[in-house]
């Protein structure tokens, strides 16, 4: 641990929970003693986790609805333009260009895009794929799948103590808490 | 020319029985069942790869004369027209071909021509196919193996050289109606003088001489002026379908059946009958009668004209009131009316027929007398036969026929054949009696010879080859010549002296060349004889009883498909619906939903028919309509020695068909077998459920509302949700169909076929509902099914403005072309068949399967080359004739940018069609034909209610029907 | 519907299994050794799927002809299978989305196997308009890509485009939307992985998946967008499919009843195939305690009630066509009924309207081999529906003349057989080789449970 506690190299500490309810109460406590830059690693979407971590609302909507609108302008124009622009043909006597039979391809190519936009958006915000993360050295990182509640203290500069956060994960139910390097 | 070559070569294989088995399963026309794959067909191609080009280079080597108005030389790319003759039963048919490069694609009717006047029947339409046939036989066979040219070069001078006078030398032809080959005759017989020669066909009309022998004493051939009668009554005669010996007759009768305003009038048609022709579809009034029954009918007519014999005939009922009535208005158009009997007719009948238009100041107006171009004796096979037995025949010559498939069952002709020490068959392939011949000598197509024939008003014509022989073959000319000592005479040399031997010698050149440049002979019409009506021998006619009427009795049918057998192997006649039944690639004994009751028959149960000891099996087709108490059987199928395509089509009826000096109906025992038979038809349901398709009024009803078209369907309004788009521009195509005239013929339906290379499938796939005929005739039976009448409607793609196919296309590979042609786009189609299922007249046509693999290349000589010939996996449909309209159009603008005139551009159907039914045009011309029929009160369009806005539309039938007789039909 | 299906979470996961039992379950079957039923089974839906595979061979090497299809009857078995096939693919996105929005907790065990059902259904389905089309290797024509050579575009006013953009969106969506689902159990899997190939395929897939905190936070918005665009999707998808016969005009197809009585029916068909399969799977891997009778009753009373709309809808039809007076229309119903394939069309009402009543019996709901009869005589049924609308409506139309009747060759009876090889064949790779119920929901939902 030579060299540990310059924090240098030091990613951030963890320590395991028995359940989400020690969890959450220990997130709550931290942020109070002023640690910013917590996360934690659970099997499933844990109830008010984001409060706990002050985790603003996320913005896929706005992302998905743009893209939606752009799908349906989009499947438009393009039925617009080929129809009447780039090829026009008489076509069982009716107009080269009509709004009611453009629905459904519009509204299909913006569900399509809204679709891709809301997943690879996820993807981005998360930093996915991605396929190494310190958080992995954890010794029950697995269990963070399974049925742990890992809590992860990240260090948030130079003056980031570990053995302070361990201790503070200890002190609160945290088992197994260890140093995260980089 | 090394087209030959090729020739030979496949020759030699033909032999190699994998050849034959390739041959068998690369002919779609063939496969019923379809089969086939793609190596055969790589290795057919490369077997017939030489062809393609050299084909092109076969113009016969005498000089023959386009008719193209001006137009001498070629120009390639440009068809060129020759006016020729086609021959049936001796009587000639004026025709014009179109070639191609040298290669005859699509006939029409010769306008020039009096018995064709520019209409050319189904049987003419199809004979291009036949020219390609590759079944034809392409070799001399000697005792059934192949021979040469040479050794009957050999053999003939050598055996005819021992035949002295004549002795034992008998020579049986099919009806001579050529000129130059009477004189054949004649030069033969001085030669042998106790030779016999005989003409013989199968559907001769010996009966009709016999006759006009007892009428006048001499044999003569009535010439009918259909266009100058009010009132015609037809006894058994179906001289608007395969009685028909001018398409001239169809115009003439369609002329007067056409109405222009309420006030026109039109012929009132009669009929008597005993199977349903298109005659009897036409008829105003029609009487279902057995074939016994007609001449009692015939002699009550004779009475109620007062003709001869004070007592009636018939008893008390509906019979003697409809004969009465009938001669009432017969009487009431004295040298305005009609009467015909027809060839099944005994000589009786129609010796009185020639009476009553006698009587009735007919003769000289409606009717004239004349020569017969033709005349055939077949009683005379039955000499033949006896010299047979005894022993004398030594020679027998076969000049064309097939008289062991076809002569009276009761001579046995096969045993005839075996008993001639010698006998020579002159025939188009190798038939049944080809197959019982010492000898066997290809026959030329009459496409490709030169010959001469005369029409049935005696108007003579040349025939003019289009094409070299493609299997060489020799002319029956040609082999008499040889016969009578003259060897090596050519067809063209015969012709030629024969008619320049009887012009003035400054004048032959000039005659000939125009001769042959408008395809008639000038002055050659036989003139007008006016016969003295020998009363007392009528009368003592009218005296003797009549033969009583039995159980069942049987008639005898000419094929529409194979006419007398001839056609058999002709696949687009085969899959031709026969237009009353709509049987396809078979016949069947026709009997009355009644009969059918009463022997506890359906339709499709195998039946054994036994006749004067002879049994044959064959398929029941129940046809409402059909006399009670009777069978009429068709001929000219189950040929057994013929190309791939006839082989074991259908049932020969021949076997039951006796000969003797009258017709007679008696001793037909039908058994029900309880096995069934699968027929092929193209339409299976026959009742216009009620909906308002096919239009019709009387005469009378026309004349009180003249609107009855309108009301009869319900209201069409012309609203749309979105601006439309409008077809004020230019030309605007359409077409309208008269009712009145259509006469239901298959005629539009083979030019429509050869005009747009529309492949045929066999009779597997029509079972299956994929024929791919773009044009339907559909066939309605309006009342009870004993006794209904019948209305056609050709429906072809009705090129609607809002055409429902158009907006489902997912590839728009079908849209509007702006003169408002629902176009098809062949190379862009992917077949999702959508648009057919949205067409409400199911007029596409879908290439399930690859209809035209494997074709050989002869076959495909037969294709037009302005058409493309479409993949499978493709929809197609009518066009309009389209590329028609191009040629035209770019004619036109060759000429200095002329506008198109009205009526230049003709669309196949519309320009065979013998009874002007069909008119095309242009729209935007308010003048134009087309455009004044629209104008017509009678015009609807066919689900118009649907608001697809159709190009084509009908004119609604009218039938004239005798007041008097109201309520007597269901009789 | 929310209150029909309101219940204790307590019957929706049997006992009170901790969060590692639950994840021990359900890895499990995964990584069991493969068990000899599984192969039997893969053996048998394997070579069905051959089959299929040579039938479609050879209808494209010989064409069209080799189904019954003829004129009047352009489509038959095709259109059928596709329509019949999409339907079954509505159930999955329905349970995932819809449910999802109305927050019915009991789809949790079910959706994630439900969601896998629809992607092999409408993989099924998707063969059969590519492959219907009389020169397949052309029809990529479908597609609005400026295409042969001459900057052709497709019409956009055909049903068949509208289907062309509908199902691959659908098809597309619902990859999107299970995959979603499916990272958070594969992280699981990665995590619990001894071999070293499952450790990197997993691994791969599940995309280096923590379960962060700020992961669920946008992971969870994510999944809520795809339900919510999920739901009209799925509404969507067979209101067009529907398009293809209620925009044409013929009677029998042209009616504006189409697109809600089609939507019923995809349901309706849909629920029934994922009790069929659901029946035979709990039992196989012991899932009673998480796929419990609560979910199959429930969806039984879906079954019931989108079977009463399906049986209002065809008696609607019969009304509106005498209503209407339009003789062909009239027509074309009776002869729906009382025609040439009138038995069809019995087949169809007995079971798609009679059988599901005995639903309305708590005793039937809750009974395995009946809910499991039941069931496949509503599959049955939906397929005789989709064929009697198609064909029967076909082979007679307007012109008496064009009437003709249709009858299936080999080659169709063979390829409908053998689409449902291959969606059992998937079905079989899917239940070996990913865990067919969502562990992080259900293990979301028993937290929920304990009312943290």
């Amino acid at each position: 641990m030579t060299g540990g506690p310059s924090g240098s190299s030091v990613y951030g500490v963890a320590a395991e929970f028995e359940d989400a309810a020690r969890l959450l109460h220990a997130l709550r406590e931290l942020r109070r003693r002023g640690y910013a830059r917590l996360d934690a690693c659970t099997p499933f979407p844990v109830h008010g986790i984001e409060q706990a971590l002050g985790l603003r609302r996320s913005p896929l909507g706005w992302v998905a609805l743009a893209a939606g609108v752009a799908g349906a302008a989009g499947a438009l124009l393009l039925q617009w333009w080929t129809g009447s622009v780039a090829y026009p043909l008489v076509i069982g006597g009716k107009p080269f260009f009509a709004l009611e039979v453009s629905v459904p391809v519009a509204f299909e190519l913006a569900v399509l895009l809204a679709s891709f936009a809301a997943v690879l958006g996820m993807l981005a915000l998360n930093g996915l794929p991605r396929l190494y993360h310190p958080s992995l050295r954890h010794s029950r990182f697995r269990r963070a799948s399974d049925d742990g509640f890992l809590l992860i203290v990240e260090s948030d500069g130079p003056h980031f103590q570990p053995e302070r956060a361990l201790e503070a994960l200890r002190s609160l139910g945290g088992r197994q808490a260890e140093v995260l390097e980089e | 020319m090394n087209g030959r070559r090729y020739w030979r070569s496949l020759g030699q294989r033909q032999d190699s029985p994998e050849f034959r088995q390739w041959l068998e399963r690369e002919f779609p026309q063939l496969a019923s069942e379809w089969t086939g794959s793609r190596r055969t067909l790589l290795r057919l191609m490369a077997a017939s790869f030489g062809l393609a080009g050299l084909t092109a280079c076969r113009r016969p080597a005498e000089r023959i004369l386009p008719a193209g108005r001006g137009i001498e030389g070629y120009v390639p790319g440009r068809p060129l027209y020759y006016a020729t003759i086609m021959t049936l039963s001796g009587l000639a048919t004026g025709l014009l071909v179109e070639t191609h490069e040298g290669r005859p694609t699509k006939i029409e009717g010769n306008p020039e021509h009096p018995s064709s006047r520019g209409a050319a029947t189904a049987f003419a339409q199809a004979a291009i196919l036949g020219l390609y046939d590759p079944d034809r036989s392409r070799s001399v066979l000697r005792q059934g193996r192949r021979s040469s040219w040479e050794e009957l070069a050999g053999f003939l001078p050598s055996h005819f050289r021992a035949a002295g006078r004549g002795e034992g030398l008998w020579v049986v032809s099919s009806a001579i109606g050529s000129p130059t080959l009477a004189r054949l005759k004649a030069l033969l017989l001085e030669k042998y003088p106790r030779a016999r020669w005989i003409e013989y066909e199968p559907l001769g009309r010996e009966q009709e001489w016999e006759g006009s022998r007892l009428a006048f004493g001499r044999a003569l051939q009535p010439q009918l002026r259909l266009d100058q009668a009010e009132v015609i009554l037809s006894l058994d005669a179906d001289f608007l379908g395969l009685d028909c010996l001018a398409p001239a007759w169809i115009q003439d009768f369609a002329r007067r059946r056409r109405i222009s305003s309420p006030g026109g009038g039109m012929n009132r048609l009669y009929v008597v009958e005993t199977a349903y022709s298109l005659t009897g579809a036409m008829a105003d009034h029609r009487r279902r009668a057995r074939p016994s029954e007609i001449p009692a009918l015939a002699q009550e007519l004779a009475r109620a004209l007062g003709l001869a014999g004070e007592l009636p005939v018939l008893q008390p009922g509906p019979p003697r009131t409809w004969a009465e009535a009938v001669a009432r208005d017969l009487r009431r158009h004295p040298g305005r009316c009609l009467v015909l009997a027809g060839p099944r007719q005994p000589a009786a009948v129609h010796a009185l027929v020639h009476w009553i238009n006698h009587a009735l100041g007919n003769v000289g107006r409606t009717v004239h007398y004349t020569e017969p171009p033709v005349q055939t004796q077949a009683e005379g096979l039955r000499d033949l036969a006896a010299e047979a037995a005894s022993g004398g025949l030594r020679t027998l010559v076969i000049l064309g026929g097939n008289p062991v498939y076809d002569a009276p069952a009761d001579l046995d002709f096969s045993t005839v054949m075996r008993k001639a020490p010698v006998s020579i068959h002159l025939g188009p392939e190798a038939d049944e009696t080809a197959a019982l011949a010492s000898w066997h000598v290809p026959e030329a197509h009459f496409l490709e010879s030169w010959g001469d024939g005369r029409a049935l008003d005696g108007t003579a014509s040349i025939q003019q080859p289009l094409i070299e022989p493609l299997f060489g073959g020799k002319t029956a000319g040609e082999l008499a010549a040889w016969i009578a000592g003259h060897p090596r005479q050519r067809a063209y040399d015969l012709v030629r002296d024969y008619w320049t031997a009887r012009w003035p010698k400054g004048d032959a050149e000039r005659l000939w060349q125009r001769s042959l440049h408008d395809g008639v002979i000038p002055e050659t019409a036989f003139p007008a004889v006016r016969p003295v009506l020998d009363e007392p021998r009528l009368r003592a006619l009218l005296a003797a009883p009549l033969p009583a009427g039995e159980e069942l009795e049987v008639t005898f049918l000419p094929s529409a498909s194979t006419y007398d057998g001839r056609f058999a192997n002709n696949g687009w006649l085969q899959e031709a619906p026969e237009p009353i039944t709509k049987l396809t690639w078979d016949n069947a004994a026709l009997i009355s939903p009644a009969t059918a009751r009463r022997l506890g028959l359906e339709a499709g149960d195998l039946a054994a028919l036994e006749r004067a000891g002879r049994r044959i099996v064959m398929p029941v087709w129940i046809q409402p309509g059909h006399a009670d108490g009777a069978v009429s059987l068709t001929l000219g199928y189950g040929r057994l020695r013929c190309g791939r395509v006839g082989r074991g089509i259908g049932h020969n009826a021949y076997p039951l068909r006796l000969g003797g000096p009258s017709p007679h109906p008696a001793g037909l025992r039908l058994s029900k077998l309880g096995r069934k038979y699968p027929l092929a038809v193209t339409q299976e349901h026959h009742s216009m459920e009620g909906r308002p398709l096919v239009r019709e009024a009387t005469l009378d009803e026309f004349r009180r509302n003249p609107d009855f078209t309108a009301r009869e369907g319900p209201k069409v309004e012309r609203f749309s949700l979105f601006r439309e788009h409008a077809y004020t521009q230019g030309h605007q195509w359409g077409m309208a169909v008269d009712l009145n005239a259509c006469i239901g013929c298959n005629a539009c339906l083979l030019a429509c076929q050869a005009e747009n290379n529309i492949p045929i499938v066999g009779k597997e796939q029509v079972r299956r509902g994929r024929e791919m005929h773009w044009i339907r005739l559909d066939r309605y039976y309006a009342g009870g099914e004993d006794d209904p009448q019948v209305v056609w409607q050709p429906v072809a793609c009705q090129q609607c403005e809002m055409a429902p196919c158009e907006t489902v296309c997912p590839v728009a590979a079908t849209n509007h072309s702006p003169e408002g042609l629902n176009d098809m786009t062949y190379n862009r189609c992917i077949g999702t068949r959508y648009c057919a299922n949205n067409c409400p007249y199911k007029v596409r046509r879908f290439n399930f399967l690859d209809y035209h693999k494997g074709l050989e290349e002869i076959h495909k000589m037969a294709y037009n080359p302005d058409v493309t010939v479409r993949m499978r996996g493709v929809m197609e449909k009518c066009t309009y004739c389209v590329q028609r309209i191009e040629e035209k159009r770019i004619q036109a603008k060759a000429e200095g940018r002329r506008p198109l005139r009205d009526g230049e551009i003709l669309t196949a159907c519309q320009q065979t069609c013998p009874a002007e039914a069909i008119v095309f045009g242009d729209l935007n011309d308010p003048e134009s034909r087309v455009s004044r029929l629209k104008r017509d009160p009678r015009n609807y369009s066919l689900l118009g209610e649907l608001n697809t806005r159709p190009r084509t539309s009908y004119l609604a039938k009218l039938r004239n029907p005798n007041p008097e007789l109201e309520g007597l039909e269901s009789s | 519907m929310a209150t029909v299906f309101s219940s204790p979470e307590s019957a929706l996961v049997l006992g009170r299994p901790s969060l590692a039992e639950v994840t021990r379950t359900v890895a499990g079957i995964v990584e069991r050794r493969t068990p000899r039923a599984w192969w039997v089974a893969f053996a048998l839906t394997g070579s069905l799927t051959l089959v299929l595979l040579a039938m479609l061979g050879y209808l494209v090497s010989t064409g069209i002809g080799v189904w019954g299809n003829n004129s009047p009857v352009g489509w038959a078995f095709d259109i059928t299978n596709f329509v019949f096939w999409i339907g079954i693919g509505h159930a999955g996105t329905l349970i995932s989305a819809i449910l999802y929005l109305f927050r019915q907790r009991w789809r949790t065990s079910i959706n994630r196997f439900a969601e896998a059902m629809t992607l092999f259904a409408v993989a099924c389905a998707a063969i059969f308009p590519m492959f219907h089309v009389g020169r397949p290797w052309r029809a990529y024509w479908l597609f609005p890509a400026p295409n042969a050579w001459l900057g052709l575009w497709p019409n956009f006013r055909s049903p068949l485009i509208w289907d062309v953009f509908a199902v691959s969106t659908y098809g597309t969506v619902s990859l999107l939307f299970w995959y979603v689902g499916l990272i958070p159990d594969l992280a699981t899997l990665r995590d619990r992985a001894q071999s070293r190939a499952r450790q990197v395929i997993y691994g791969v897939l599940s995309l280096g998946w923590r379960g962060s905190a700020r992961h669920w936070n946008h992971y969870e918005m994510a999944y809520l967008l795809l339900a919510g665009l999920s739901t009209p999707l799925v509404l969507s998808v067979h209101s067009i499919v529907s398009f293809d016969f209620a925009v044409s005009l013929l009677p029998g197809w042209h009616t504006t009843i189409f697109p809600p009585y089609f939507v019923a029916g995809a349901i309706f068909s849909g629920f029934a195939m994922v009790v069929t399969l659901m029946v035979v799977a709990r039992q196989a891997f012991g899932l009673q305690h998480l796929v419990t009778m609560k979910h199959l009753e429930n969806m039984n009373k879906v079954m019931l009630a989108t079977g009463l709309i399906v049986g209002y809808a065809y008696g609607v039809e019969f009304f509106i066509a005498w209503y209407s007076g339009n003789p062909y229309e009239r027509f074309a119903f009776v002869n729906r009924a009382l025609g040439p394939y009138g038995w069809a069309y019995w087949i169809m009402v007995a079971a798609n309207v009679l059988a599901p009543q005995c639903f309305w019996f708590r005793r039937v709901r809750t009974s395995l081999p009946a809910m499991f009869l039941i069931s496949i005589l509503v599959n049955l049924g939906m397929w005789f529906e989709r064929f009697v609308i198609i064909v029967s409506s076909l082979h007679r139309d307007f012109l008496p003349s064009a009437w003709g009747m249709f009858r299936p060759t080999w080659v169709d009876l063979l390829t409908l057989a053998g689409s449902f090889g291959l969606f059992l064949t998937l079905f079989l790779l899917f239940v070996r080789f990913l865990p067919l119920i969502s562990m992080s929901e259900v293990k979301g939902m028993m937290a929920a449970r304990e009312g943290v």
